[in-house]
């Protein structure tokens, strides 16, 4: 590979990390700041993508109709597509968090957990939706015209990092302030006499809206860099499971931690994949399970051996500003 | 409709096994098993590399009894494959969660730790198997007997519905009537007070797992009779699995006997209106009308 | 002789000791009264004999053998039972398997002691197949004690047993605990009903903010204006 092929390798590299990153961040507030265990990131992973891919394509019309159905197609811009998928993933969210916030914490993760295999098998089956299994193409990309097409990736890694540094900046503010120093409280089952079993719901809530949020913007960031999505895109595997440990080995409760995780681990899965380029031709069709494998061994290690990942825990960050 | 509720008896029968296992380690170990599933679908596996691999290579014959799918190749394979899933269960909780308990890590380490588990499982059976639909018994004809109402029912399905209700019975038996058994409804009921009683819980929790691991991998060798064997089969009942353990009132092991087959039979009986694969959202949603109306469960612990 | 002698133990739950420096000697056949306010210690230090908590520093010994930091389940087998202050019965299961778990270390037959314990509470004979967890208050205490009692023990620990019940059950219990004392099981009593705690011990203890305060019989203490102004109610 010369020169010119290794930095284009890089910049898809970073702007996929720098995606995992955003997913990585929202699920911080749930987990790193609040302890809600949410295993269904795949599930907000693909209604980001299809709300944001139905925001800012139109609806086929025509000879295109017949072929491409999709319930919604209003054509609007790339910012409008990020909002729109924020706005509906905190809806679903809102709908989650009613019955299990209030339970044990386990009740949200298998809530989740159905919300992503349910999403997933709507999209598959219901063609009017959102065309079923082929699902939606010709996604637009936002300043499009701007460079020539073969170095458009280097315009979206600007607008990735843009808007992963305007989530980590938010976040960052909000778990400084006051709010922030609550979700703590509740996570570490460290409730002042004057918090009502009310006043907790309204906070797990609020982390579980604005996590899941966030988790749509990336979903929407996904969607438009690779044009085109379909349902089995969002599996568990690569819509949960991989940001989960991501997530442990950055360091949960901490930003920078999230942020490091994520070009860490995605390092990682891009490294296995050169040690598998290497296998035998029988097991080459197998070679992302294998890695998926050594991903899962990775959790289990990191779980173990430093459950407080590469950064830890960004202690006392309320301390500072008092 | 009468048929579907058949088929959900049947289903919630394997839905049952795998529950009941779940419900065992929820209560007593005190974690959501997100690996549960994978538990299954190794049972199911494990019997098939017996049945085509080893006892073929060691010349079992290959016949079926009459009417049935299956012969003696399962019937030596069902329990080598019971007793392989509960090592393993065992085997993960040797290796990974009584290192967390040694940490005294909280619940949720031990259900993310679990999740990892699963995934490790399932990837390993697709590196080996590939994701393929398999059957024990590729070609065969399986016919299905006419019985009253207009119900067709496979020979098999009968034989289902016996081996998990002679499996439960087995599983009443020790709970109520041994000493192993009782310490371990004493453990699930109390693990402080059976600690000072001199239960040493460490090995009641060997034994859940055990016996978790071992129902599971019955119910995942009868799904593979009864329908087909798939990498993941278990990743799709764990959903299922989770509404019979939560409708049933967690650690209530008859309560996730009822509640399988409530589920099972929902499962079934959705397909008259609704596209089979949506039979997962269909207990997804009844979990979660259960979690709004009654998250306790329907039968409270114990 | 010296059957239990706790010594010099620190211990506490986080990295903030709340035993400091305890001791409390137990010889056979006494009943010794662990008296004291309420967050003054006790419980911990009953928690912490038995292994549930491990101490900092300081030995607990039995007829000087080590016990100090066994798990629960090895000090059990050395002849110590435990009867903690809440949680203290298997509630989902019924009394005789309340008693058969109390006896679980048991090889022998002990059904001739599962006799004796229904003899000492009668009314659990009748209810045995009852479960635990329906039963008043003052028979759930009784199960506790009888489940800690199958084990023939030469230690019993007592935490509360009078807590939360009715004035008229308490003289019950205390009753019972002295004719159990009787058969020659030597115990620690602990309890915010401190007169009746030191009527019937020979050797009291007065605990408070973790530390020995004073430590004296029961009669002396019992006498004591100190210990009757703050602790006996006047
Ligand atoms: N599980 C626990 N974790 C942390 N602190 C505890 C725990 N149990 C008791 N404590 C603390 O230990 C101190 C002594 O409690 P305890 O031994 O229960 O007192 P007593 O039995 O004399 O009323 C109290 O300050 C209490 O808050
Ligand atoms: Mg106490």
């Amino acid at each position: 590979m010369e020169i010119g092929g290794i930095i284009a390798y890089l910049v898809s590299f970073a702007i996929m990390a720098g995606i995992y990153a955003v997913f990585c961040l929202g699920l911080n507030i749930q987990w790193g700041y609040t302890g809600l265990f949410n295993i269904g990131i795949a599930g907000f992973f693909c209604v980001g993508a299809y709300t944001s891919a139905m925001i800012t394509t139109p609806k086929p019309t025509g000879i295109y109709a017949h072929y491409v159905h999709q319930i919604l197609g209003l054509n609007l811009p790339f910012v409008f597509g990020l909002v729109g998928a924020a706005i509906v993933c905190g809806i679903i969210a809102f709908l989650i968090g009613i019955p299990t916030l209030r339970l044990g914490e386990d009740y949200l993760a298998i809530a989740t957990l159905g919300i992503a295999e349910t999403f997933r098998l709507i999209f598959n089956n219901e063609y009017w939706l959102a065309n079923g299994p082929r699902g939606l193409i010709g996604l637009p990309q936002p300043l499009q015209g701007l460079v020539d097409p073969k170095s458009y990736n280097y315009v979206y890694l600007i607008i990735v990092v843009i808007v992963m540094v305007v989530v980590y900046l938010l976040i960052e503010r909000a778990i400084r302030s006051p709010w922030g120093r609550v979700l703590r409280a509740v996570r570490e089952d460290e409730i002042s006499a004057s918090m009502s079993g009310k006043d907790i719901f309204n906070f797990k809530m609020q982390a579980l809206v604005f996590g899941s949020m966030v988790m749509g913007v990336g979903g929407a960031l996904y969607a438009h860099y690779t044009i085109a999505i379909s349902p089995e895109a969002f599996t568990p595997l690569y819509g949960t499971f991989i940001i989960w440990v991501m997530l442990m080995a950055g360091g949960s409760g901490n930003n920078k931690g999230a942020i490091l995780g994520a070009y860490a681990i995605w390092a990682v899965w891009i490294g296995t994949k050169f040690m598998t380029d290497f296998l035998p031709y029988t097991l080459k069709a197998r070679a992302p399970f294998i890695r998926f494998l050594l991903i899962g061994i990775l959790l289990e290690l990191i779980l173990i051996y430093r459950p407080q990942g590469l950064l830890g825990e960004e202690k006392k960050v309320s301390k500072l500003i008092e | 409709m009468a048929e579907l509720i058949v088929y959900g008896i049947v289903l919630g029968g394997i839905i049952a096994l795998g529950a009941i296992g779940l419900s065992l380690v929820y209560g007593i170990i005190g974690f959501a098993n997100f690996a549960h599933g994978e538990f299954m679908t190794a049972g199911a596996y494990l019997a098939l590399f017996m049945v085509t691999g080893v006892f073929s290579w060691i010349g079992i014959p290959d016949n079926t009894f009459g009417i049935l799918s299956f012969g003696w190749r399962m019937v030596f394979a069902f329990p080598f494959s019971m007793a392989g899933v509960a090592f393993l269960a065992i085997f993960f909780d040797r290796v990974l969660y009584r290192k967390l308990r040694a940490k005294n890590s909280g619940p949720v380490m031990f259900a993310m730790s679990s999740l990892g588990t699963s995934f490790i499982i399932r990837m390993i059976i697709i590196i080996v198997w590939g994701s393929d639909y398999l059957f024990y018994r590729p070609g065969l004809m399986r016919p299905a007997l006419e019985v009253p109402l207009g119900i067709k029912i496979r020979p098999d399905q009968i034989v289902i519905l016996f081996i998990v209700f002679l499996l439960v019975g087995l599983l009443h038996v020790f709970l109520q009537d041994t000493k192993m058994g009782k310490a371990m409804r004493a453990t699930a009921d109390n693990m402080e007070l059976a600690l000072i009683s001199g239960i040493n819980t460490e090995r009641i929790i060997i034994w859940t797992w055990g016996i978790g691991g071992a129902l599971a991998a019955a119910g995942g060798i009868l799904y593979g009779i009864d329908v087909q064997l798939h990498a993941r089969m278990g990743w799709h009942f764990l959903i299922p699995l989770f509404a019979a353990t939560i409708l049933g009132s967690i650690g209530n092991i008859y309560g996730a006997l009822v509640g399988g087959f409530a589920i099972g039979i929902a499962q079934q009986v959705s397909t008259a209106f609704l596209l089979p694969t949506y039979k997962l959202a269909v207990a997804f949603v009844i979990m979660i009308l259960i979690l709004l109306i009654r998250p306790q469960g329907i039968f409270g612990k114990g | 002789m010296i059957l239990l002698k706790i010594e010099d133990v620190t211990v506490g739950y986080t990295e903030i000791d709340i035993l400091h420096n305890v001791t409390v000697t137990v010889r056979s056949g006494e009943i010794v009264s662990v008296i004291g306010p309420n967050g003054a210690g006790k419980s911990t230090l009953l928690k912490t004999v038995f292994g549930i908590l491990k101490p900092r520093n300081g030995n607990i010994t039995l007829k000087e053998k080590h016990i100090t930091g066994l798990r629960p389940d090895r000090i059990v087998r050395k002849g110590i039972s435990y009867v903690p202050q809440v949680e203290n019965v298997f509630s989902s299961m019924t009394i005789q398997e309340n008693l058969e778990m109390g006896a679980f270390i048991r090889r022998d037959d002990y059904s001739q002691r599962l006799e004796e314990v229904f003899d000492l509470f009668p009314v659990l004979r009748e209810r045995k197949k009852q479960k635990a967890g329906h039963l008043s208050g003052g028979q759930r205490q009784m199960v506790a004690m009888g489940r800690a009692l199958m084990l023939d023990p030469q230690v019993l620990l007592l935490d509360e047993p009078s807590a939360g019940l009715a004035p008229v059950l308490v003289s019950g219990i205390f009753e019972k605990i002295r004719e159990v004392n009787a058969t020659g099981v030597a115990m620690i009593i602990v309890e915010q009903n401190a007169k009746e705690a030191l009527k019937m011990a020979h050797h009291g203890y007065v605990l408070a903010m973790g530390r020995n305060v004073l430590d004296d019989t029961g009669e002396a203490l019992l006498a004591n204006d100190e210990v009757g102004r703050l602790y006996l109610g006047g």
